[in-house]
């Protein structure tokens, strides 16, 4: 039985992608990323001297500062917050630089579904941009589940109000590798099967919540492509240019 | 290389507890390569769990949770409000987590600790997604008055699994809670009824369909949260603060009392989670939820 989602996608399939790097100046990076009508700005600073109170200063610090649309900044925002700073500081090499603090900026421009995993793509965009050393990206994607329990990806503001429960997953991307056993692999897994980031919401039972992690994992494959088609892509641009 | 021979000509020389603060992951692993961690508690078992209902009198509702030294105070405070318009035969809860500095060296006056929004906001979400309370219930007059309860949950000691130790006392809180008696006066509003004054009960008109005696919710599909730490190849169940703060990655599974999962959460963390460790952690919550099950019955039961 096939579900029909209103703007006529299929269940595993994404709404058109566009990324754009370095469009404000002042930031040392910067970038915005749009998922369909949802779009969001990221800018990073950094990396500057000195860490916050609690933090370890062996290593290097992360803040996020979320900007909503509209409305006071709540519990929302910071929960947010801390769940991209606990992203970012995963996927960065903490102990290049350290003793700083990077602050990364997100301003709302549009939401429609999906916000936070398009957060966190559009951060991992501005991190590259800005030259913060990293391990790997972080791919973002959200994950519905239907009532009859088929799993529909990446869903706009209508979509995910209806559905009975959805996860935000964040992986790492796929590793291009020249060296003939292709992928690293860890514990009979490949690394890119490994979850940075879950946060669901509803209940779902434990089957469906390894179902949404496998269809997760597959459209992370292809965001991954397309973080490095869109970077190759500006880099021979930029080269072209200079 | 500096560090690793330095610890290992150390060792021999220097005391646990110095060992223990400078090199502190060392200190744990040399624990977890035998299945065991410092206070001696295997490694997928959580420490004591305690729970106190009905400490606050002044309160509908109240409990005390405590898990090994991390101590919860939950209260509910029942009010009657008008119900918003989408919705008229719905009440609704307020949810709070404090965590005031008395919990932790580490939250000052004046500043609001991180990680209290985020917990607050996670167990609302948690506690009504879970469909635990039906909003139905705590309808008076369709449109014109229902219950809001506003529970505030204040930690009173930190010392890791926070998150846990906060959904086991809200839960048992609601099941503590009793709704005050209330009935319609001639002007259509709600009044609270104190004990049984006879001129005051003659003149109430035959309660309109409120409720005549104090009553408890009905609490369906109970939420239970663990806590659980990946490190390498171990699982750590229900960590202590010093723990959460030598290895940072933390998952936490909610499921409810028919085995569905409610949430998974895990925020960052250097070990990624495969689906092996997901499902060991899934295995470990469920072991969780029945001790919990447990507790929460011998505690009505009193």
């Amino acid at each position: 039985m096939e579900i029909d989602r209103e703007d006529g996608r299929t269940p595993n399939q994404l709404r058109p992608l566009a990324c754009s790097r370095n469009i404000l100046h002042r930031p040392h990076g910067s970038a915005s990323w749009s998922q369909g009508d949802t779009k969001v700005l990221a800018a990073v600073y950094g990396p500057k001297a000195g860490t916050k109170k609690n933090e370890n200063a062996e290593k290097a610090c992360f803040e996020v500062i979320w900007k909503p649309k509209t409305g006071q900044i709540g519990k929302v925002e910071k929960e947010y917050e801390m769940i991209m700073k606990r992203t970012i500081q995963s996927i960065c090499v903490l102990t290049v630089n350290p003793n700083t603090t990077t602050s990364v900026i997100i301003q709302v421009v549009h939401d429609d579904g999906s916000l936070l995993p398009c957060a966190i793509n559009a951060a991992c965009a501005a991190l590259v941009d800005a030259g913060i050393p990293m391990k790997h990206l972080a791919v973002a994607i959200c994950c519905c589940l239907a009532d009859n329990g088929y799993v529909v990806l990446d869903p706009n503001k209508l979509e995910e109000k209806k559905m009975s429960a959805f996860a935000y997953l964040v992986f790492p991307n796929t590793t291009l590798s020249v060296l003939p056993e292709g992928s690293s692999v860890a514990d009979g897994e490949p690394v890119e099967h490994g979850i940075i980031t879950s946060v669901t919401h509803g209940v779902m039972s434990v089957d469906d919540y390894f179902l949404c992690v496998e269809n997760g994992c597959a459209a992370a494959a292809s965001l991954s492509a397309f973080f490095r088609k869109n970077f190759q892509q500006s880099q021979r641009d930029s080269s072209k240019a200079g | 290389m500096g560090l690793p021979d330095s610890s290992q000509d150390l060792s021999t020389e220097m005391e646990v507890d110095a060992f223990r603060r400078i090199f502190p992951l060392r200190f744990f692993e040399r624990h977890l390569s035998e299945s065991l961690r410092p206070d001696a508690r295997p490694l997928g078992k959580a420490r004591d769990t305690i729970v106190n209902p009905g400490l606050v009198s002044t309160a509908d509702g109240s409990a005390l949770a405590k898990i090994g030294s991390t101590t919860m105070l939950a209260a509910i405070r029942m009010e009657v409000m008008t119900p918003s318009t989408d919705s008229p035969d719905e009440g609704c809860i307020a949810l709070e987590f404090h965590m005031p500095p008395i919990c932790s060296p580490t939250v000052r006056p004046g500043r609001p600790a991180d990680a209290a929004p985020v917990i607050s906001k996670r167990l609302s979400d948690t506690i009504l997604s879970s469909g635990m309370i039906d909003l139905k219930e705590l309808c008076l007059v369709s449109g014109k008055a229902a219950w809001m309860g506003y529970l505030d949950i204040y930690c009173l000691n930190a010392d890791g699994a926070l998150f846990d130790a906060a959904l086991l006392s809200a839960v048992a809180a609601f099941s503590n809670l009793e709704i005050p008696v209330v009935a319609l006066n001639d002007n259509g509003r709600i009044v609270a009824i104190s004990g049984g004054k006879d001129e005051d009960n003659a003149s109430i008109i035959e309660k309109k369909a409120v409720n005549k005696e104090k009553r408890k919710l009905t609490l369906k599909n109970i939420p239970f949260s663990l806590t659980c730490i990946l490190h390498k190849k171990y699982i750590l169940a229900d960590p202590t603060t010093e723990e959460e703060s030598i290895m940072d990655t933390l998952v936490t599974v909610v499921l409810d009392s028919s085995d569905q999962m409610v949430s998974l959460y895990k925020s960052g963390g250097t070990v990624l989670a495969y689906s092996s460790a997901v499902k060991s952690c899934v295995e470990l919550a469920r072991k969780r939820a029945k001790e919990l099950k447990q507790i929460l019955g011998e505690m009505d039961i009193d």
